[in-house]
């Protein structure tokens, strides 16, 4: 092969490695990306039936019930306009409390519960999920 | 009086940084070698400000002085000696004083390794230096000062993020800081070589054992991080895709392209102007990941502090040194053309595919942690990106790099010839695909195709890394330093795909509710739930379980998970029990009360899961030993370098 040739090739071949793998990673992105939605955007039904995403707000104070001796629990959380109540089964965060924010991944059933698969406490005292926090200040106003 | 002395110190320490800066930058560009003279002590008092400054906050915090902001924020006075020193880099202002004395350490080392350079280079690139110590030293004092007094002083700290308070982390973010602020050393050099207009094999010489070391302890930072987070945190998972993980494995990915890029710079004079922009990209990628971590703009889990203020200093931040980077790049680049040319077979070529597949990963994983923000800036609907989309996407280009890597190492240079090593490799390659196949199907009966890949990959990197090594140990040949650690190095790397695979491919997991007395089953393991006693620390209580394993009916080991409460920010924290048998780990961690005398436990078994950060470590042991080759210490001035990398450049 001559310089120039072989230039054309190597250049061919990465151009075309990098939009294949370019091509890839953006249909990865598009059936991989999760959502997010807080009560009231649950309530007013933007949360696409049946698929994956995730669900914000707080833990409404008093309102964790647990079937005794069994790992399943059920939870409301609100953003103080709308509440939507949550079934998990597994173990929960070390930081998940009453009254603090809170994200869960899972979808919607047909009841209106929200069947968590993971659930996520905020990390600290001072941290909250940046959206949790808008959507609760949205909720106050 | 204490604090104010730290304070002042770095006060001090900001205007040497700038005099340091200048001389080193303006002396050699306007020739005047008085000028770059001053670089040196410039360099020598800044660092005995910035360790003065240190000394006063370690001070404060052994001491208990809560008159002191950060100190009353980050301790107590029931906190144990060896946290309150660590707090010292728990929070985002000690955090920074640290990014700054490591930069101290870094610069340093450069100042008395430089002596044998060309004093106006050396000038210059320690000018660098000190440019980008200016700017962390502006921002520490302007925005995130640890030295700041509370008025009135507080009774009692708030105490250290009970997270942190573990050993592992108490060394995690030294040693991951130590490889981010290296990458400074090596954009220092692209800088200093783009400053002058020149870049020589000789260049590539300086510029390795550096940017090798960084990388070094990249490597064993990240892996730290992981560990701890696998028993501190993750209920057993060592790996999460979070923007703060990510933010250290962009620069470790661009960073090794770097290594390798530069290998090809040293050998063979090609690659100049890629190896500048892969050091300009390492080092903007660890500015990144500071302004990432420490801006709180991400949903993280570990971003301790949130300050968006802060961010939009380190925002301008980048801008000055990226910007000029890549300014100064598109002006001097085009003068650094390469002369020679290579064979497609050639280990120009395996290096060339092993940067690109590189940056593609490093892109893709960029892609994905940078889009939540973007879409966030443009007011689309809040999203989240993890393991789904990253696993197939990082995995993608890694396959091949991984097959390139286990031959590449045997290509010559210049002139693809793999005939003598041919037998070697496919022999070697038997030999891992007959291994993984029986592991996979025989031994775990697993019907995922990639368990077979990873497992064969991984053993074949391990075998054809030790093809050369074993051939000169026959013919009684010795190894120089720098083949030694990219052997270890490239050993490492497969035992770390050998290990994921098995992690990946043959875990068990349960979440169970348990009552005295009871187990729960787990493949060939059995997990008894016997005891729960309450129990006492330092600064917290809690209870701790008694949990009993069984193998087949025959006992293994009790375990002792526990649950602690910390007294002062009254938090929860789960201490998983672990233990460890031929580098599988059997793990147990309590939940909660479920009431009814339950309480919910999960078990894991992973199979070879510590071989993830004993490989990791290997990857680090091989740089640190690479970057010890007596090569690039010897004594070379530039006349010699020129006239030895003219006589080894061949005319093409």
């Amino acid at each position: 092969m001559t310089p120039r040739r072989r230039r054309l090739v190597l250049v061919l071949g990465i151009l075309a490695g990098v939009s294949i793998a370019g091509a890839l990673a953006l249909s990865a992105f598009r059936e991989n990306v999760m959502f997010f939605f807080d009560p009231s955007q649950v309530a007013a039904g933007a949360a696409p039936a049946g698929q994956r995403f995730r669900l914000g707000g707080m833990v409404t104070k008093g309102s964790v019930q647990r079937t005794p001796g069994s790992l399943e629990v059920r939870f409301v959380v609100t953003d103080f306009n709308h509440d939507v109540p949550v079934r998990y089964t597994g173990v929960l965060p070390d930081l998940f409390r009453e009254g603090q924010g809170v994200i869960a991944h899972g979808r919607i059933d047909g009841s209106g519960t929200f069947v968590a698969d993971e659930v996520l406490a905020k990390h600290d005292e001072k941290y909250m999920p940046p959206p949790v926090k808008k959507s609760l200040k949205q909720g106050q106003a | 009086m204490i604090p104010e002395l730290g304070h002042f110190a770095l006060i001090l320490a900001l205007l040497l940084a700038g005099l340091q800066a200048f001389f080193g930058i303006a002396g050699p560009q306007l020739a005047r070698d008085r000028w770059a003279a001053a670089v040196a002590p410039a360099v020598a008092g800044q660092f005995v400000m910035i360790l003065t400054s240190m000394a006063c906050l370690a001070y404060a915090f052994v001491t208990f002085d809560f008159s002191v902001r950060y100190v009353a924020e980050n301790s107590n006075s029931a906190l144990p000696l060896m946290y309150r020193i660590a707090a010292i880099w728990g929070a985002h202002e000690g955090s920074l004083l640290l990014w700054i004395f490591l930069l101290g350490c870094w610069t340093l080392a450069v100042a008395i390794g430089s002596r044998r350079l060309p004093p106006r280079f050396a000038a210059r690139v320690l000018g660098v230096l000190g440019l980008i110590s200016f700017g962390f030293l502006l921002f520490t004092l302007l925005t995130s000062n640890p030295f700041l007094r509370l008025e009135p002083p507080a009774p009692d700290g708030r105490d250290l993020n009970p997270l942190l308070q573990d050993p592992a982390l108490a060394i995690h973010p030294p040693m991951l800081y130590t490889g981010y602020v290296g990458f400074a050393v090596a954009f220092a050099f692209a800088g200093a070589a783009m400053l002058e207009g020149r870049l020589d094999q000789a260049w590539a010489r300086w510029t390795r054992p550096w940017t090798t070391a960084a990388w070094a302890f990249l490597s064993g930072g990240i892996a730290l991080g992981s560990w701890w987070a696998y028993y501190e945190l993750g209920w057993g998972g060592y790996w999460f895709w979070d923007p703060v993980e990510n933010a250290s494995f962009m620069p470790w990915l661009v960073g090794t392209a770097l290594i390798h890029s530069l290998a090809v710079t040293d050998k063979r004079g090609l690659f100049k102007s890629w190896t500048l922009l892969l050091a300009i990209l390492a080092f903007s990628l660890s500015l990144l990941g500071t302004f990432l971590v420490r801006s709180g703009v991400l949903v993280s889990v570990h971003s301790f502090a949130a300050d968006p203020a802060r961010g939009v200093f380190i925002l301008i931040f980048l801008c000055v040194i990226i910007g000029g980077a890549l300014a100064l790049y598109a002006w001097r680049a085009p003068l650094l053309k390469s002369q020679a040319g290579f064979e497609l077979g050639a280990r120009e070529s395996f290096l060339l595919f092993n940067n690109i597949l590189l940056v593609i990963a490093a892109a893709t994983v960029f892609g994905g942690t940078m889009a939540p923000l973007i879409a966030d800036t443009l007011g689309l609907p809040t999203l989240s990106v993890g393991a789904p989309y990253f696993n197939p996407t990082f995995l993608l280009p890694m396959l091949p790099l991984l097959a390139l890597a286990a031959i590449g190492m045997h290509a010559g240079w210049k002139r693809g010839r793999l005939s003598e090593k041919r037998r070697g490799l496919l022999a070697t390659l038997c030999i891992a695909v007959a291994v993984a196949l029986a592991v996979a199907f025989g031994v775990f009966s697993t019907t995922r195709v990639l368990t077979p890949v990873g497992l064969a990959l991984g053993s074949w990197i391990v075998l054809s890394s030790l093809i050369e090594p074993v051939d000169r140990w026959r013919r009684k040949l010795t190894l120089s330093r720098s083949v030694l650690g990219m052997t270890i190095a490239h050993i490492g790397l497969g035992v770390f795909v050998i290990a994921i695979s098995s992690v990946e491919s043959f875990t068990l997991e349960r979440d169970a509710a348990l009552a005295r007395g009871e187990s729960a089953k787990l493949g060939a393991y059995e997990f008894r739930f016997d005891n729960l006693t309450p129990i006492q620390g330092p600064n917290y209580d809690g209870v701790r379980g008694e949990i009993a394993v069984q193998r087949n009916g025959k006992p293994v080991v009790v375990m002792h998970p526990e649950k602690r409460r910390y007294w002062v920010q009254n938090s929860v924290m789960t201490e998983a029990g672990i233990h460890t048998r031929w580098g599988s780990d059997l793990f147990v961690a309590l939940g909660e009360d479920l009431g009814a005398g339950r309480w919910s436990i999960r078990a894991q078994v992973r199979p070879l899961i510590d071989f993830i950060w004993i490989g990791a470590f290997i990857m680090g042991l091989g740089g640190a030993v690479a970057a010890s080759d007596k090569r690039y210490r010897a004594a070379t001035s530039v006349a010699d370098a020129s006239l030895s990398s003219a006589a080894k450049e061949p005319v093409v």
